[in-house]
């Protein structure tokens, strides 16, 4: 199973032809647009069938994004504006697969997250925890040939918001990644193990109850660092090829 | 390279285990339950894909490119404006939402491996638009070319087309959607996707008007005009 996953031009006689389309997962197995705890989808989440969008060729590219939107530091949250995040330093690294197993690399990764304290550098964000001079939330990494991501950044805390009474999300960390086609485009979002916040966050609940362990992140203590940083493993598959059956005897054995 | 046989598992495919090839309801622990030889080394290897979720309403952190909007660089001859705006079911503006755009470039061609090769005249093209919805214009705007005609891959011609995708608090998975353009009737009334659709009322919902710099189409999420998305 060594596919082609390199973003070299292919020759012609390869691809000329409609290539096979991408893993429609069955709707139970996928987070649904709106969950009714989740208050905020009541008025935004569609209330009509989705209509099914056959993979052509707009579905099966994809935007060419990499090195050339990141720099080094875009990896390394803890260092910005001259100075040091507070708070537990962590790596979080992993690897970006499809659903066949195979490394998708040199893709974009873009993650954002609260600070320390669950605070965000954003102008809604005004609840009572401080602001952090030197955290932005924001970093930026590419896979590497192998598909392996890793940066560097502070836990970031728990946050309240309106959704109900008491509401917290369990700490996280926002992800965006394009894939290599427009169907594999992904937005989501990274748990911590073992969170007590769990049981009561109705965005975490809106995954079905079988993909649940797919969003929390491992903690790994191979990959700490003595004297500097704790970390987390997460790997993040994205859909992968349809795939066609090979040609079979009538009797249905393996041609 | 793979013997896999879809979602006919196991068929026709002798088990290594003889423990396995043996099992039937005569030897097996209790009638009914699952049986050995029922597991992964007989259907395809897949992994469990990744759960999506919101943007939520930070997105603007992660997610601001100063060229974002620029499917191509400002300047470009020929360069239109998409714009528009996204409306929730109560009729109001959305204001933390954000759009992306993947399109062709003019001659319908797309600068990836698994495109057909050829010659891309459009130098700068990214194919790429993305704009946040934030007031106080509240609309999103992509500027790009207008694609070209994309072969549907059974030996037709797709209509104009842009992917859209909608991102936005509220949403725990992206929206897919796609715009056509109005001055383009011709092949708009030959394309597959459009002429699947059930009415004109919903082929209306994905149709983008002219304007002075481009072309115009609001989203709505929800309601009479709500827009067709794409399960994809
Ligand atoms: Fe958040």
């Amino acid at each position: 199973m060594t596919g082609d996953t390199s973003r070299a031009p292919r020759s012609t006689a390869t691809s000329a032809l409609l290539p096979p389309g991408y893993v429609r997962e069955p709707a139970a197995s996928r987070t649904p647009v709106a969950f009714a705890g989740y208050r905020s989808t009541a008025l935004r989440a569609p209330l009509r069938t989705p209509v099914d969008l056959p993979h052509r060729l707009t579905e099966v590219t994809g935007p060419v994004l990499g090195e050339d939107r990141v720099t080094a530091a875009d990896a390394d949250l803890t260092l910005r504006a001259g100075g040091e995040a507070q708070g537990q330093r962590v790596f979080v690294h992993g690897r970006v697969l499809d659903s066949d197993g195979r490394p998708v690399p040199h893709a974009l990764v873009e993650v954002w997250q609260a600070n320390a304290a669950g605070r965000y550098r954003h102008v809604v964000d005004n609840w009572p925890a401080p602001l952090d001079p030197h955290f932005d939330g924001l970093g930026r990494v590419v896979t590497d040939s192998l598909g392996r991501y890793e940066f560097t950044t502070v836990k970031p805390g728990a946050y309240p918001w309106g959704n109900h009474h008491n509401a917290w999300r369990p700490a996280h960390i926002h992800f965006s990644l394009f894939g290599q086609a427009f169907t594999q485009r992904l937005v989501t979002q990274m748990y911590f193990p073992d969170d007590p916040l769990f049981g009561q966050d109705p965005i975490f609940n809106a995954i079905p109850p079988a993909a649940r362990y797919r969003a929390i992140s491992r903690f790994d203590l191979e990959r700490t660092q003595a004297d500097w940083a704790l970390a987390y493993q997460w790997d993040i598959v994205l859909r992968g090829r349809d795939q066609t059956p090979f040609e079979t005897d009538d009797d249905g054995d393996l041609a | 390279m793979s013997s896999d046989r879809g979602t006919d598992r196991g068929a026709g495919i002798e088990h290594p285990s003889p423990l396995v090839r043996t099992a039937d309801e005569t030897n097996d622990r209790r009638p009914g339950t699952p049986r050995r030889g029922s597991g992964a080394l007989d259907g395809p290897f897949r992994l469990g894909t990744t759960p999506s979720s919101t943007v939520g309403p930070y997105l603007a952190i992660g997610l601001t490119w100063d060229d974002g909007p620029y499917a191509v660089p400002a300047g470009t001859e020929g360069a239109v404006w998409l714009r528009g705006r996204v409306f929730d079911g109560n009729g109001d503006l959305v204001p933390d939402a954000m759009i992306e755009t993947w399109q062709a470039d003019p001659d319908g061609q797309f600068d990836h491996p698994d495109a057909p090769a050829g010659e891309r005249r459009f130098p700068g093209f990214r194919g790429l638009g993305r704009s946040h919805t934030v007031e106080p214009h509240g609309e999103f705007g992509v500027l790009t070319l207008k694609p070209g005609r994309v072969p549907d891959g059974a030996g037709g011609w797709q209509a104009p087309h842009v992917d859209v995708s909608v991102f936005a608090r509220g949403l725990l998975d992206r929206l897919v959607t796609r715009v056509y353009f109005a001055d383009e009737a011709a092949a708009n009334a030959e394309d597959a996707v459009l002429r699947s659709l059930p009415d004109d009322a919903s082929r209306a919902t994905l149709i983008a008007d002219p304007t002075e710099d481009g072309y115009r189409l609001d989203i709505r999420l929800q309601g009479d005009r709500e827009t067709v998305f794409f399960a994809v």
